[in-house]
């Protein structure tokens, strides 16, 4: 039994376990947190009557979710009433699938295991597949509640996704072209210098934010767009559309919704470490430290690379708490005109500077890289000098109506 | 409505630092941030209160008098002005030579009532006062009618807390020493 664990099967088997559980309990957490969060912001103190610090308070929260009636209205198409909340849940789940958690760990076994309950080849478009289903549960969702307010709410996360992941496709794309590979613990691993012991050659490589720190800040908002987060919760925007999606669910089917919102964020962040961020790398500009810690293939640090991933997924979840409590939602046609006016020709420019990068062979030159960034920017600032429409997208000069 | 009260008001331009959103949003962000690490405000409520002022309109008393009789002589003035008809008074004789009439009852209905204060500004020998206890609580309604006995004891539980107005000053440190009658208006008008 236990050399099945030493398998690369078998390992997988076990970490999807682990990771499942962690994750499920992490999503309870992390709406205590939330709340801790916005709490903070707002000068209050919190959840803290249930145990100490009110850590129990996700145990009561769960408890009542599943102490609730469950309601089906009687006019819903119920197959798909019932599935929306599972989908959801399930397609913000099989995303941990493929993120590398820590490098690769040697268990005594016929071969090195990955840290990673699968490892294709296309792990990057497999995440971006799946996010995209995302959407899926919220169109069915509010769909198969036949109600005006749920139809509307699922349209406009549709609108809102589709808009979205095309710059966020295009800001992902850039990160490819820089390291090259599809192969999510790949791109990790081009972010980290590595010094062969034996033939002493260097790989240099450093955090991908500092190689395109506004391809990171793009991907970031399609990310909270994604995730239908504020500012760009406008599918669940209470003041227009009562609940939005979820206005006809109750007890547990709501609580999936609920918490396939925060599943949602967890598998964001992690995409978004691995991605930017370097992983489980604490080498940010490449100087070659803690080599150890790095690539070394024993269990314990293994380990610690993990817990360096999980400290980097918590700072990116408070990002996403403390964005959501700063920032008022945004209206429908400035969200799309942010995307398709804003986010979309940068990261085009972006992605056309990076493929001429890699024409010339230096996708990883790092003040290339950066200039890019900077480049585009100032292109895009000049030309919204030029252009003199309002922000705020009102029409121009309309001819005044006279009052009856 | 004319044309000319309709005043068109132009968005004021915006700087391309401030198309981009970015500045905006970081200044955002630097105060919630600065936010999360200020003294929070809650008062956690049932080990904390909030002091409230001498003058707050809770629960009702009625006053003993130097002897540690109810102060109360029936006249119904507060049961005639009681906008919410929450009093009930039975008056009898007095027993004793000071005074005609006295409350054999006396009830107030606690969820009935407004907290206006009316019957306290009504009432001629200050014996029905408003007091700073602000969270009376019962299991029925009719717990929460409160008889003379009750509201005797409350003033036992409160004399401490907020002393009997003296007929001869009736106001409290916190009015700033006037009366509470004091109207100040009429210190413009002087």
């Amino acid at each position: 039994m236990i050399e099945f664990f030493k398998t690369q099967f078998g390992f997988s088997i076990l970490l999807a376990f682990i990771v499942m559980n962690v994750i499920l309990l992490a999503v309870a957490y992390c709406i205590y947190f939330e709340r801790k969060v916005s709490a903070w912001i707002q000068d209050r103190i919190g959840p803290n009557r249930a145990g100490p610090w009110g850590l129990l308070q996700p145990l009561a929260d769960g408890l009542k979710f599943i102490l609730k009636e469950d309601i089906i209205p009687e006019h819903v198409d119920k197959p798909l009433f019932v599935l929306a909340p599972a989908i959801i849940m399930i397609v913000a789940l099989v995303g941990f699938a493929v993120i590398p958690w820590g490098g690769q760990v040697d268990l005594g076994g016929a071969k090195l295991i990955d840290v990673q309950v699968a490892n294709p080849d296309i792990g990057l478009l497999y995440i971006l597949g799946v996010t995209s289903l995302g959407v899926y549960g919220v169109v069915l969702g509010g769909w198969a509640s036949n109600n005006k307010y749920s139809f509307y709410g699922a349209m406009r996360s549709t609108a809102q996704m589709l808009s979205y992941e095309i710059p966020l496709g295009l800001g992902i794309l850039v990160v490819v072209l820089t390291s090259g590979q599809l192969r999510l613990e790949q791109i990790v691993r081009a972010q980290i210098p590595f010094t062969d012991p034996q033939s002493g050659a260097h790989l240099w490589g450093m955090w991908n934010i500092f190689h395109h720190p506004f391809v990171f800040l793009i991907v970031l908002t399609c990310l909270f767009a994604e995730t239908n987060r504020t500012p760009f919760d406008l599918a669940e925007a209470e003041q227009e559309l009562v609940g939005g999606y979820h206005t006809e669910y109750s007890a547990m089917k709501f609580g999936m919704f609920f918490l396939a919102e925060y599943a949602h964020m967890i598998t964001g962040s992690a995409f978004m470490a691995v991605l930017f961020l370097g992983g489980w790398s604490l080498d940010p500009i490449g100087v070659g430290w803690m080599q150890w810690f790095h690539h070394d293939t024993s269990l314990l640090a293994a380990v610690l690379r993990m817990l360096v991933m999980g400290i980097k997924i918590v700072i990116f979840i408070f990002v996403f708490m403390w964005v959501r409590w700063t920032l008022p939602r945004f209206r429908f046609d400035q969200l799309m005109r942010l995307a398709w006016k804003g986010l979309v020709p940068l990261s085009l420019g972006l992605t056309a500077w990076t493929t001429g990068l890699v024409y010339f062979g230096k996708p990883t030159t790092w003040p290339l890289t950066l200039l890019g960034d900077i480049v585009i920017i100032a292109a895009a600032l000049l030309i919204a000098a030029r252009a003199r429409t309002p922000v705020s997208g009102r029409q121009e000069s309309l001819p005044a109506v006279p009052v009856t | 409505m004319r044309d000319e009260d309709i005043v068109v008001i132009e968005e004021p331009p915006l700087n391309p630092a401030e198309r981009l959103y970015l500045p905006q949003i970081i200044e955002g962000m630097t105060t919630t941030f600065r936010h999360i690490f200020k003294k929070k405000i809650t008062v956690q409520y049932p080990e904390e209160q909030k002091p409230v002022p001498l003058w707050y309109r809770g629960v009702h008393r009625l006053n003993r008098d130097e002897h540690g009789r109810v102060a109360c002589v029936a006249c119904f003035m507060c049961e005639t002005v009681c906008p919410a008809h929450c009093i009930h008074i039975v008056g009898a004789e007095a027993p004793w030579p000071d005074r005609e009439k006295y409350p054999v009852q006396f009830d107030i209905d606690e969820l009935r009532c407004i907290y206006c204060g009316m019957c306290e500004e009504a009432c001629p020998v200050d014996a029905i006062e408003l007091t700073p206890v602000y969270e009376p609580v019962g299991r029925t309604r009719d717990e929460m009618v409160f008889d003379k006995e009750k509201l005797l004891e409350m003033y036992d539980r409160t004399i401490a807390l907020k002393p009997r107005k003296d007929p001869k000053i009736t106001g409290y440190p916190g009015t700033g020493g006037r009366p509470a009658t004091h109207d100040p208006r009429e210190e413009g008008a002087a």
